[in-house]
């Protein structure tokens, strides 16, 4: 749509504007702030420089817990993204069990996260948990406590419990924008499923996936709360992923000048890797203009 | 033949779902001694005493009152200030907005855990801490971003030509944008405050951060317990359970238009 050059827009978005930055940029100076610095409490704070920065980024902890981080964002992705679009070509299209299953599978998004971390602790347990009780039983040794693989395991099959619907829906809705008319013109050629798929639906999808993968990402490598309440990080450090590293450092040891460090390092890797995807999504915007 | 396989691949996905759901409701209604003693897949000693516990008990169910009073603040905070924003966007260009407009998606992209310290200092500072207004304004941090994309994405989709007829009718903007666009676009505003709603529920470590006692929300609430002795599984999947209706509640008002509102909305 062509839009009018008109900035008194900035009057209407000047609302916006002033929430955000009190609740975005204030805080985000505050942290810049003690990444410089140096602290002893009672508000005394001696210039530190880059100090914090060069300790960070040679810091062994640092460099794991993100190796994880990025471990556990990839597997994530690697599991969500395909399994979300089978599942939105599986489902059914109208009628009484579409609204079923939409319902049922939002139904995991809106459990608060430490609701779903509790779930899936419960669930899992050797002794009381449905999925720990019947592993202990078809001899399997499955404790999430004590072995990493088994505690990666859990935190990698709850957020593919807990996510995938969010993928499968998007994909759905992109899905449902097909007009009739592509799939009746696909069995007048006689094309095959697969034909139909990459040639129809993937490209018709392409835009809501890509939102979809983006907000996956970011929410991934973000991800506090399940792990925490599932694992707590460990066993050992074995889950501890950038965000609970983070919180441990800040609010835990209160090492406010690292942990500064560390989030503004954090956040510009995202906002990085976020912009790409932008750029490429709003490219593609401009390509289905024409 | 391909229906019925898409019957059964969505059946054992729903399955996948909804058993460890219905495991923590099946706990719900147990005894702590048939929790931990024995292994049921229905409770035998059937009691309600774990939901009695939660509702008799105000530092419980205060919780749920508290988790109520800030979402709803937030979602209305959220899309009263989207609302024009996103009509800017979406129908006039100006300095900077496309600078602009990516600026408010970083904050959507910002860990919470980055951000919990300076919002714990910031609010201490000015004195809102505990109250429902701080965790409200910190939740926007990452609503307003979402609620304006949403909205922008639906309001591209009304013509222009409406906007101009209503100003050569003589509307004045105000007039023009409450009686006229915001019915055009009612879905999209259910769909924006359907998102809000939901981030603002879920979210736990900022509204943790912020509160202590007033206003204290539910999911909070559930971690103290958690880390007492004595661990009362019962009343842990009671709360759980009461933290899935709402949710339930909201999906099942909005179920006709979370797909459309994925697709247009782009979320």
């Amino acid at each position: 749509m062509e839009k009018t050059q008109n900035n008194k827009a900035w009057f209407l978005v000047l609302p916006v504007l002033v929430i955000v930055a009190f609740s975005a940029v204030i805080p985000l100076m505050t942290v810049v702030n003690y990444s410089l610095n140096d602290t002893f409490g009672n508000n005394e704070f001696f210039w530190a420089g880059m100090e914090w920065f060069e300790e960070m980024v040679t810091s062994d902890r640092l460099h794991e817990a993100l190796g994880r981080q990025i471990l556990f964002s990839a597997i994530i992705l690697a599991i969500e993204v395909p399994l979300g679009i089978y599942i939105a070509l599986n489902m059914p299209k109208k009628g009484f069990w579409a609204s079923v299953s939409l319902v049922l599978m939002a139904l995991p998004l809106l459990i608060p996260f430490n609701v779903v971390g509790t779930i899936w602790q419960i669930f899992g347990r050797v002794d009381i948990g449905l999925l720990g009780h019947y592993l202990a039983e078809f001899g399997i040794d499955y404790n999430y406590t004590n072995d990493p693989l088994d505690a990666w395991i859990t935190v990698i099959v709850m957020d593919v419990w807990h996510w995938t619907s969010l993928v499968a829906l998007l994909c759905y809705a992109g899905l449902q924008s097909i007009p009739q008319a592509y799939y009746q013109a696909a069995r007048v050629d006689q094309a095959s499923r697969w034909a139909v798929f990459r040639y129809i639906e993937l490209p018709k999808m392409a835009g809501v996936l890509l939102i979809a993968v983006l907000l996956r990402f970011m929410d991934s490598f973000m991800i506090y709360t399940e792990p925490f309440v599932v694992t707590g990080g460990g066993p050992g450090n074995s889950t501890t992923f950038l965000s609970i590293d983070l919180v441990k450092m800040a609010i835990g040891q209160f090492d406010l000048g690292p942990a500064a460090a560390f989030s503004i390092m954090y956040f510009l890797v995202i906002l990085l890797v976020s912009w790409v995807f932008y750029t490429v999504m709003t490219n593609l915007d401009k390509e289905e203009g024409k | 033949m391909r229906l019925r396989g898409s019957a059964l691949v969505m059946t054992l996905y729903l399955l996948f779902l909804l058993i460890p759901i219905y495991w923590l409701v099946n706990m719900s209604f147990k005894t702590n001694t048939e929790i931990t003693s024995t292994f049921t897949l229905f409770p035998h000693e059937f009691t309600l005493r774990n939901y009695a516990v939660i509702l008799t008990d105000p530092s419980w169910y205060m919780g749920y009152v508290n988790s109520i009073i800030y979402v709803v603040m937030n979602t209305v905070i959220s899309i009263t200030v989207a609302l024009p924003a996103a009509y800017a966007f979406s129908r006039y260009s100006f300095m900077g907005d496309k600078h602009l407009f990516f600026w408010l998606l970083t904050n959507r992209m910002a860990p919470p855990a980055v951000f919990a310290l300076p919002f714990f200092q910031l609010y201490s500072s000015v004195g809102l801490f505990d109250t429902h207004i701080a965790v409200a304004l910190a939740h926007c941090l990452f609503n307003v971003p979402l609620a304006v994309w949403i909205l922008e994405g639906f309001m591209r989709g009304v013509p222009k030509e409406i906007d101009e007829t209503a100003y050569i009718d003589g509307y004045s903007f105000g007039h023009f944008f409450i009686k006229i666009f915001m019915p055009l676009i009612a879905s999209g505003i259910g769909v924006a405050a359907f998102f809000c709603f939901m981030f603002s529920w879920v979210e736990l470590l900022l509204s943790r951060t912020l509160t202590s006692v007033n206003a204290k929300p539910i999911a909070a609430t559930m971690t103290r317990t958690v880390s007492a002795s004595g661990m009362d599984w019962g009343v842990l999947a009671a709360a759980g359970v009461l933290t899935i209706i709402p949710g339930a509640l909201v999906i099942y008002f909005v179920r006709n238009y979370i797909a459309k509102g994925f697709a247009l909305g782009r979320v």
